[in-house]
């Protein structure tokens, strides 16, 4: 008979109830670090966004009390992975649509697809010597060294993976009956491919690809020996070919002063750092969410 | 019928439109081998420009901790020796916190709503930039910690781990930012690998009258063994690649020492700091320690993908 009742001290239900405490003491240890680590980066950084901060040039770093703004930094990190996403982006829809599109399954997809996800290991910091060794020590690009073009290739290479990935999953998902369609009234393949697949797999890429450049604004390694940094304005196009400085490298850079009106400098570039990032990837999982929800009905 | 065949004959594409399907197809091959190249370039560009300091130390690089560009002496041990200590210890913390988030997240202690919250909240955390982590670390955490380390050394420092005096930044320090930093991946990755199990495997361990925690230990948990395992080797790779977030804190020094009390030094570490204004051989040295760091990683990350392809859930 009492064995039909839920036994509140067998052995049993005492085990299940402490590891059910311990998965929750997991939760609140692995969560609390990072809602502390937000709203300190937040609290923190928030206090320092001035208008001058978006104007001005960062002063060298000294005792003095005004360390200036970040212009350059917020431009700088603007063109390099401005100039990422244009190597990266046709390069790796392009990578997509041979896989998703023309191959086979055979040993050169497989081979692409594990090469893939081997690049998308490589430490970044590797990516940078890379191009360290590749381009600004042999000064192949007009003979300049650190360059701003340098730093984007670099960071092109960490993208090339994402951008590839969500192209060949996001055409994957597409229904085979779409092309079916598309090649039986006698559309090539090329045409298929560019007006009736890519189009509706957009969304899914276009999510991917934003969230891929995201990442990449924030990488520093590829950049502190590509691209270096600058304290000055960004006045023309010339000035890819210089060093070129990142809001990263310059928290990097600045973090490690020991001077407080840099450090303030460094809050500052992480709060516009942290919330541009975070809000590109909250807006694409509502927008993920909300387009799952219509599918649905 | 053999009327309408003859006019289908003549009906066919303009040379030009095969032309661009076909100069299409190819130039999306082109692009798709370029993540090969690019792989490769990588691999023989590294190895090439560590070809100097590969003839000149040989594997003596590996084990010897001199690191001296006066003498123009190196050897990478101490370096390798904190990539290693560093990704090792921080996954010994970060598994079974990462697993226990995961598993509190796909059983149904509290409602949906909550457990996707907690479960985006993780995954945001993965898209912060490490560098801004560092920064964190450095104001945040080691005062925060500091009191810890000491007690650490007062009461474990006859174990080699714990052996020095405690001096603001330190490898701890950087194990505890890499624990932050690989939560998201593994928690993320045993989350989805235990929401693949087939809900019939957990409905018959509760028929026989398993209870919940029986169900997750013996049942659940073995099944989404292999997708887990993969998850840690990607944390493990990312954790030994992981430079910003550990330059910033480790404290960077060559000087070896097996506590993780004292300053360190990682591969990628080392390879930030230097790199920028080495010359010579050291720069030869410096792609050398780039190509251990290349090799580890790159091992980790193959092993992985076979684990998953070797063992993937077959129900």
């Amino acid at each position: 008979m009492n064995s039909l009742f839920y036994q509140k001290n067998s052995s049993r239900n005492i085990g299940d109830k402490v590891f059910t405490s311990l998965s929750l003491i997991c939760v609140v240890i692995a969560i609390l670090p990072l809602i502390f680590l937000v709203t300190y980066i937040l609290i923190k950084g928030g206090a320092q966004i001035t208008p001058d901060l978006f104007t001005l040039e960062p002063n060298p770093p000294g005792d003095d009390l005004d360390a200036g703004g970040i212009n350059p930094a917020l431009i700088g990190t603007l063109i390099i992975t401005t100039i990422a996403s244009i190597i990266a982006i046709p390069v790796g829809v392009g990578g997509g649509i041979y896989l998703a599109e023309y191959s086979k399954g055979g040993p050169f997809s497989r081979f692409i697809r594990f090469g893939v996800n081997v690049l998308a290991g490589v430490p970044s910091i590797i990516a940078g010597v890379f191009i360290y060794a590749l381009i600004v020590s042999t000064k192949i690009l007009f003979g300049s060294m650190y360059s701003g073009l340098a730093g984007g290739m670099a960071l092109s290479i960490l993208m090339l993976p994402t951008v590839i990935k969500t192209t060949d999953e996001g055409l994957k998902l597409v229904p085979n009956e779409l092309r079916y369609a598309s090649l039986g009234v006698g559309a090539s393949m090329y045409t298929t491919i560019l007006k009736i697949t890519l189009p509706s797999a957009f969304r899914s890429i276009a999510t991917g690809v934003v969230l891929g450049i995201a990442r990449a604004a924030g990488e520093t390694a590829p950049l502190i020996f590509t691209a270096l940094f600058s304290y000055y304005y960004i006045t023309g196009f010339g000035d890819l070919f210089y060093e070129m400085g990142s809001l990263a490298v310059l928290i990097y850079n600045f973090a490690l002063e020991p001077y407080d009106a840099q450090n303030k400098l460094a809050w500052a570039a992480s709060f516009i750092l942290v919330l541009s990032i975070l809000s590109v990837n909250i807006f694409s999982r509502i927008l993920a969410a909300f387009t799952e929800k219509t599918k649905r009905v | 019928m053999e009327e309408k065949l003859a006019l289908f004959k003549n009906r066919k594409r303009f040379g030009i439109e095969k032309n661009i399907d076909i100069i299409f197809k190819n130039t999306a091959l082109v692009l798709s081998s370029f993540v090969a190249i690019i792989l490769l370039g990588i691999v023989l560009v590294v190895f090439f420009q560590s070809f100097e300091s590969f003839s000149r130390y040989g594997l003596k690089f590996l084990v010897t901790s001199e690191w001296n560009p006066v003498k123009d002496e190196y050897g990478a041990f101490t370096a390798i020796y904190g990539t290693l200590i560093t990704s090792f210890l921080s996954l010994l913390i970060t598994i079974p916190l990462g697993v226990g988030t995961a598993i509190f997240i796909t059983e149904d202690f509290v409602p949906k709503v909550f457990r996707e919250i907690i479960g985006s909240f993780v995954e945001l955390l993965a898209a912060i930039p490490s560098v801004v982590l560092g920064l964190w670390a450095i104001f945040v955490m080691e005062p925060f910690f500091r009191a810890f380390f000491v007690f650490l050394h007062n009461f474990f420092g006859w174990f080699p781990l714990f052996s020095t005096e405690p001096t603001g930044r330190n490898s701890l320090l950087a194990i505890l930012i890499l624990v932050v930093m690989l939560l998201p991946i593994v928690t993320s990755i045993a989350r989805d690998s235990l929401n693949q199990v087939p809900k019939k495997l957990r409905n018959a361990s509760y028929g026989i009258g398993a209870s919940r925690w029986k169900t997750i230990f013996s049942v659940i948990l073995p099944a989404a063994l292999s997708g887990i395992m993969a998850g840690v080797l990607l944390a493990l790779g990312r954790a030994m690649g992981e430079t910003m977030a550990v330059t910033m804190i480790i404290g960077n020094s060559n000087a070896f020492s097996w506590s993780i009390l004292s300053p360190g030094y990682t591969i990628s570490s080392m390879l930030a700091n230097q790199f920028g204004e080495a010359d010579g051989s050291q720069v030869s040295s410096l792609f050398y320690a780039a190509f251990v760091l290349m090799i580890l990683s790159l091992v980790i990350n193959i092993f992985a993908q076979w684990l998953v392809k070797k063992f993937s859930l077959k129900y």
